[in-house]
């Protein structure tokens, strides 16, 4: 697929076609012979050559286990390892490679937060009387760990509704976030609504109360420069599949101070310090919280993609994400029937765009689209609470990446219109 | 468009999409279910009300209120026109002869005496994604009938479930 005459949109990236020339994925035939049109990267990114040779030339020729091995193999291994958190700390501007943690995937990293709020002793302690506070835009991995953890300590949960047109609704913000209140967790950009959320005004007033922010990244690391220092949280979470690199891989940061007083979370190999048979101690951070054998391939071919998009420039895809969502949201406008989910300005938004087709249900339309050969996401996009507060039950989701032509958008737009044809509703 | 997607999507089941049969919630019933399908939010609330004697049980109706796309509301829509007025046993071997073909892959050749406009949704069985969806009602009816059948059935869905 070519760019054709919307290419000149300002904000694009200047090398589209050399980027996607990166993703071999690209240049796949579907059914019928139509090309990929690849709308479903806020669900997973596709992956450059880089991350794939990356991976593979570590199976190939370094693979050994990490920080155990003693010989040549074992340390290229730990080497490489380490050289991957060594890089997304510099993809976070996180302070110390240390606070960088290596978890299985956001949900993990998450439930790591949660469960070790709970099981703490002291200041830090979420107990009975407590409250932690969400909002109504979460993806179910920043609800369903937060529901886990007030039910057992008999804590309070509190959210953020959210606007009608998609925004967090903080008129209420003085009586949610209190003297109560412990923990403040939310997404930075809805990966339903594509809303950006104001992170560092409501980690502002959360830390006046002295609550420990956490935020959830995973829809904003693969399109905002995420500078932990500027963002104001406490813990950044973030998944390596949306950014470009693998699955099985997600990121923790954490402030030192405050992971070097949350207990262990998960125990075996590489977490301890000493064992014996009655007790044990714990290494310090990061890998009291990174128990057993853990991600490596995983964690090199993340290390790959974050330079990848270092390279690149994150405001530079930005850009690039803003261009492209305009220009959707544009011509969803121009489709009688066609109502979107979330704000309408692209610069107040991601790349996700949700909508839903009077008279077609979402997975109907997922369906036809995906016999032209474009590949979206139909469902509750694992955010039903979100889905209910708009009175739908499930949506359709349009995601774009720095790989998304304008070209693409206008075959997404026409396969729209074929698919109310289809269904005799236009 | 795709001999596949046409095979997906045969007339009669956009038919049954558009003009669902059976729809709405009726008394009198014995049982009341809803079920929901996990990855995607469908949902249907089915109600069963069974007559006649012990082990000789006929399918006087089955209501049901559901929200989902056109493969789960036609399928739920055919499966009441199956099974209302069938002996229970009857109905059930409906259930399992549909579930078969679901479970296919699209190598069943359905049996049109026993499925009907069933077997109109023959080539969904080659979509696994959808699968689930034309089992959705399906499902429902078998639970519904088989709590009656066992004596445990609920006539009331908890508010949280709905």
């Amino acid at each position: 697929m070519t760019a054709t005459g919307s290419s000149t949109l300002p904000g694009l990236l200047p090398d589209l076609e050399v980027i996607r020339k990166d993703f071999p994925i690209l240049s796949r035939r579907l059914a019928d012979d139509r090309p990929l049109v690849y709308l479903d990267s806020a669900n997973t990114s596709q992956k450059p050559q880089c991350v794939i040779d990356a991976m593979v030339d570590h199976l190939e020729r370094h693979n050994a286990n990490v920080a155990r091995a003693m010989h040549q193999l074992g340390a290229e291994s730990s080497e490489a390892f380490e050289a991957a958190r060594d890089k997304v700390a510099a993809f976070l501007n996180a302070p110390s490679r240390d606070e960088v943690i290596f978890t299985k995937n956001a949900s993990e990293a998450l439930n790591l937060v949660a469960n070790t709020l709970a099981w703490a002793r002291g200041p830090l302690e979420v107990a009975e009387g407590d409250r932690v506070v969400i909002t109504q835009m979460e993806h179910h991995s920043n609800i369903v760990p937060w529901q886990l953890l007030t039910q057992r300590t008999g804590a309070d949960l509190r959210w953020f509704g959210l606007t009608d047109d998609g925004q967090l609704d903080l008129s209420d913000i003085d009586e949610l976030i209190t003297e109560r209140t412990k923990v403040v967790s939310l997404t930075w950009v809805s990966n339903m609504l594509g809303t950006i959320n104001p992170v560092a005004e409501i980690a502002r007033r959360a830390h006046e109360v002295g609550a420990i922010v956490v935020v959830d990244a995973s829809q904003a690391a693969p399109q905002l420069p995420v500078d932990v220092q500027a963002s104001g949280a406490d813990v950044v979470v973030f998944t390596g599949h949306k950014v470009t690199g693998p699955t099985g891989i997600g990121v923790l940061w954490g402030k030192r101070e405050l992971l070097d007083q949350l207990p262990p979370f998960l125990g075996g190999g590489e977490m301890i310090e000493t064992v014996t048979m009655e007790r044990s101690t714990y290494a310090g951070i990061p890998h009291k919280f990174e128990a057993g054998t853990p991600p490596i391939v995983e964690a090199v071919g993340l290390g790959a993609a974050v330079d990848y998009l270092g390279a690149i420039g994150l405001d530079n895809i930005h850009r690039h994400e803003q261009a492209i969502t305009g220009y959707l949201l544009e011509g969803l406008a121009t489709v009688p029937g066609v109502t979107v989910l979330g704000p309408l300005d692209p610069t107040l938004r991601g790349g996700a765009v949700s909508f839903e087709v009077d008279g077609v249900h979402p997975h109907d339309v997922s369906q036809l689209l995906d016999s032209f050969g474009i590949a979206v996401r139909a469902g509750h996009h694992c955010a039903k609470p979100a889905h209910k507060r708009f009175g739908v039950q499930s949506s359709t989701r349009a995601s774009s990446y720095l790989y998304t032509t304008p070209a693409e958008v206008d075959a997404f737009v026409e396969g729209i219109i074929a698919t109310q044809k289809y269904f005799k509703v236009a | 468009m795709s001999v596949d997607l046409d095979s997906l999507y045969q007339e009669i089941i956009l038919d049954h999409y558009r003009n669902p049969h059976h729809a709405g919630l009726r008394d009198p019933f014995e049982s009341e279910v809803h079920h929901v399908n996990p990855t995607c939010g469908d949902e249907i609330t089915l109600r069963v009300h069974l007559d006649g004697e012990p082990g000789h049980e006929t399918v006087s109706d089955v209501s049901y209120d559901a929200e989902g796309c056109s493969i789960s509301q036609a399928a739920a829509s055919v499966m009441a026109d199956l099974v209302i007025g069938q002996q229970v046993d009857e109905a059930l071997r409906k259930h399992q002869a549909f579930l078969e073909l679901m479970q296919s892959r699209g190598t069943i050749e359905p049996d049109e005496e026993v499925l009907e406009d069933g077997i109109a949704f023959a080539g969904v069985s080659k979509f696994p994604a959808r699968v689930k969806c034309a089992l959705l009602g399906w499902m429902a009816f078998k639970d519904a009938t088989s709590t009656i059948l066992a004596g445990t059935a609920s006539t009331t869905t908890p508010e949280e479930n709905r």
